[in-house]
């Protein structure tokens, strides 16, 4: 949220990135987004980038598919640009967990979204924004630890139970040369939304 | 100016709407709240004290089956309204979830302004509610889930000032009402589960500049540090999020501590001073002048938050400056309160408590079944559950009839197994492993969850309870009119009771389950009830689990509703 204080000096006006960039736009001014507080590591995961364990037994090594056993335990990770080597962790909402499946019984609707049975949900609780970082084995759902949200992880993290009003954003992903990279940005909002 | 209400406009506008109906605003001063007048409900507890009691008695056990609603105002949020309605000569003030402040023509339900805070996006809501405002001179205080205390203008909603009480993005966040006394505004700070150093804070009630800090885990070198191996002092929690009572003639604020964290006692061995307790600080200075630490090393999240009510007791025909903590450990703790000390009086349990094998009758320390306690690679059980005999929602006392109001929740226990954690500041710090159904189940044989108890203070003998199937997350409010008002349960009434016998004198079915404060006033001369419906939180949480245990599907309708009720004229 960007402030712009009236020539009154009484009422700020907050407005959004968004429109300051629209602004930029229909000026000709050119308004580079780290002008606005938005520096690489804050960015939401880009195609491209690649996928860092920040978990686990290989901690801080590149997520490749053979590393994950299949549904077990979700593991967080980050994206990084693979040029600059920036890690994205600039942002709770960057957080991301990931897991593998057998990508025969993911729905179809989100059958592109997996890599060689890697599949990647963002951490974030559309519900409150808590970490979701529970794991149901029994009944392969994320849950939240924070009201007891559950997610089922074939259906593209559909709800099962719990206070979550939707999805968690999924992260479609590719494998090139054996390494997982972040294919698109989220498929859905991350975290939650205010109500008013 | 950081920020301003970003209903500015439109609340200068009601203000001139609806001016015509309201009479000019009467500032809050030390005085009032020292001595708060029967007409208004001006703290979140009524009175320093933290009673919860009215001495109104319009409304009593003869007429109280004639209570209607009189208007209803509709929050537009979901989740946990928990926040009593605060009432200043026709003004009222309403927190809801999402930190709104809606402020009411008492009399006609009008909105004169509303406050709309912006939540950060990166923000996680452990406990997304909100436990009321404050009042001091012409303003309205509020803490908030972004971790800010507000100061805004009585009248038009205009933010006056706000200050940073820490950074949210490290995990602290506040739900409390702030305390007011001896100029100061007080808050504490949640975050028990994401790795915090909790602290109680006090800002000057005009400028908003902080007159001292003072956390609840000693650092290195201070008393009770010792109680605290390595570095875990700095991520051990000990949250403070309820309103702590005041003590003006010994000019002592008493707090409820929280759980130390990560929640397995065994990554932090020690008492974990000053988790789990009762600690009175000097509301001057801040400093920590005495302390009881209910239970020590805990490690079933059994928060001791609620802050004790300042009760005069009888023990022995002996005459006790007093105070008085239904505690989420199950026991009723009794303690005498005096400038240099806190002193153990006496405890016993309220609900099945399967943890204390005894209490040390000089000192208060219990001594636990070990077998109980839930540890890194070891599950236990126990009850009462983690949320305990009585969660946060206050009781009340009646100095009439000597009796306290505990709501209460019996037979639900919690299994809990640990796991290794790494601190990363921010993140969820509980290191609790996975159990079987959530790690929640109801005592085999039993046939009710939620409670109304009352206890005499001075025998110690409960006088009655009353008993529900369902779990109960009801806040307490006692009148003279001896009836107790409660919701909690989630069928969604709201419920009059006989304080004498606890017989239900009276319900009204609500739009969803009530887990907001009951408040009482008048407005010429006429006696008012009014709470906030609007489940969700815990009680939502538990209700899953219930769901979960039994097999079944209850529903809960979250959004929340401000209710007011009296008698027809």
């Amino acid at each position: 949220m960007v402030v712009v204080t009236t020539r009154k000096g009484r009422v700020a006006k907050p407005i959004s990135r968004r429109t300051v960039f629209k602004m930029g736009l229909a000026t000709g001014i050119a308004v580079p987004m780290s002008a606005l507080g938005q520096s690489p590591n804050r960015l939401r995961p880009q195609p491209g980038d690649q996928l860092v364990f920040e978990e686990g037994p290989n901690q801080d090594a590149l997520v490749r598919p053979e590393l994950l056993e299949l549904e077990k335990r979700p593991l967080s990770a980050l994206a990084r640009d693979p040029e600059t080597q920036v890690l994205r962790d600039g942002s709770r909402l960057n957080r991301i967990m990931i897991m593998r499946i057998d990508p025969e019984l993911m729905s179809a609707r989100y059958q592109a979204n997996v890599a060689e049975g890697v599949i990647a949900y963002s951490a974030v609780c559309t519900h409150t924004g808590c970490d979701v970082t529970n794991w149901d084995e029994g009944q392969l759902r994320m849950a939240c630890p924070c009201h007891e949200s559950q997610f089922d992880i074939y259906d593209g993290a559909k709800v099962v139970g719990g206070p979550a009003p939707r999805p968690l954003a999924m992260l479609p992903l590719e494998v090139v040369d054996g390494i997982v990279l972040v294919a698109a940005g989220f498929r859905g909002r991350v975290g939650f939304t205010q109500q008013f | 100016m950081i920020r301003s209400s970003i209903f500015l406009c439109c609340s200068l506008v009601s203000s001139l709407l609806f001016a015509q109906d309201l009479p000019p605003y009467n500032p809050v001063t030390a005085e009032r709240l020292l001595n708060p007048e029967e007409s208004n409900w001006l703290m979140y507890r009524g009175s320093y004290d933290s009673h919860g009691f009215s001495n109104l008695d319009q409304i009593n056990t003869d007429n109280v089956d004639g209570l209607v609603p009189i208007w209803s105002f509709s929050t537009g949020l979901r989740e946990g309204h928990q926040a009593p309605p605060i009432v200043n000569d026709g003004y009222m003030y309403v927190t809801t979830p999402q930190n709104h402040i809606l402020a009411i023509n008492a009399r006609t339900g009008d909105l004169i302004w509303r406050y709309v805070r912006y939540l950060p996006d990166d923000l996680q809501q452990f406990h997304p509610t909100n436990r009321g405002v404050a009042l001091y001179g012409d303003r309205v205080y509020m803490a908030t889930v972004d971790s800010f205390l507000v100061s805004l203008d009585a009248l038009t909603g205009e933010l006056i000032w706000e200050v940073a009480v820490e950074d949210y993005y490290n995990g602290y966040y506040m739900t409390m009402a702030p305390l007011i006394a001896d100029g100061k505004v007080m808050v504490g700070v949640s975050g028990g589960e994401l790795g915090i150093r909790g602290f109680i804070a006090a800002y000057d009630v005009m400028t908003g500049e902080e007159a001292w800090k003072t956390y609840t885990i000693p650092a290195p070198g201070e008393p009770g540090s010792e109680s605290w191996p390595g570095d875990t002092w700095q991520t051990g929690g000990v949250p403070v999020w309820l309103t702590g009572s005041y003590d003006p003639e010994l000019n002592l604020a008493y707090w409820g501590t929280g759980n130390g964290g990560p929640w397995m006692g065994d990554t932090r061995p020690g008492d974990n001073l000053y988790s789990s307790s009762v600690i009175a600080l000097d509301v001057t200075t801040g400093e920590l002048k005495n302390h009881h630490q209910y239970h020590w090393n805990d490690s079933w999240d059994w928060d001791e938050v609620s802050a004790p009510i300042l009760i005069d007791f009888e023990r022995d025909g002996r005459s006790i400056n007093g105070m008085v903590h239904a505690g989420r450990n199950g026991y009723l703790w009794y303690l005498e309160r005096e400038a240099d000390a806190i002193n153990f009086v006496d405890a016993n349990p309220y609900v099945y408590q399967d943890v204390f094998t005894s209490i040390d009758p000089v000192t208060g320390r219990p001594e636990y079944d070990m077998t109980k306690k839930p540890g890194t690679g070891y599950e236990a059980s126990f009850c009462p559950s983690l949320w305990g005999g009585k969660d946060w929602p206050p009781a009340a006392f009646d100095p009439e009839s000597r009796l306290m109001f505990i709501p209460a929740n019996d037979n639900v226990c919690s299994t809990m197994v640990g796991e290794e954690i790494q601190y990363s500041p921010g993140r969820s710090y509980m290191g609790r492993g996975t159990s079987e159904n959530g790690g929640f189940f109801v005592r085999p044989g039993t046939n009710h969850i939620g409670e109304l108890q009352a206890w005499n203070v001075d025998t110690g003998e409960r006088a009655w309870t009353t008993t529900f199937e369902s779990q109960n997350w009801g806040p307490v409010l006692a009148t003279a009119g001896d009836l107790v008002f409660m919701g909690g349960t989630n069928d969604r009434y709201f419920r009059a009771f006989d304080s004498r016998t606890g017989e239900i004198l009276w319900k009204q079915r609500t739009n969803s389950g009530i887990t907001g404060v009951p408040v009482t006033y008048t407005l010429d001369g006429k006696q008012y009830v009014a709470v906030q419906s609007g489940w969700g939180v815990d009680a939502q949480r538990e209700q899953n689990l219930l769901n979960m245990a039994k097999g079944e599907s209850h529903y809960v309708p979250q959004g929340g509703v401000i209710w007011v009720f009296a008698l027809p004229d």
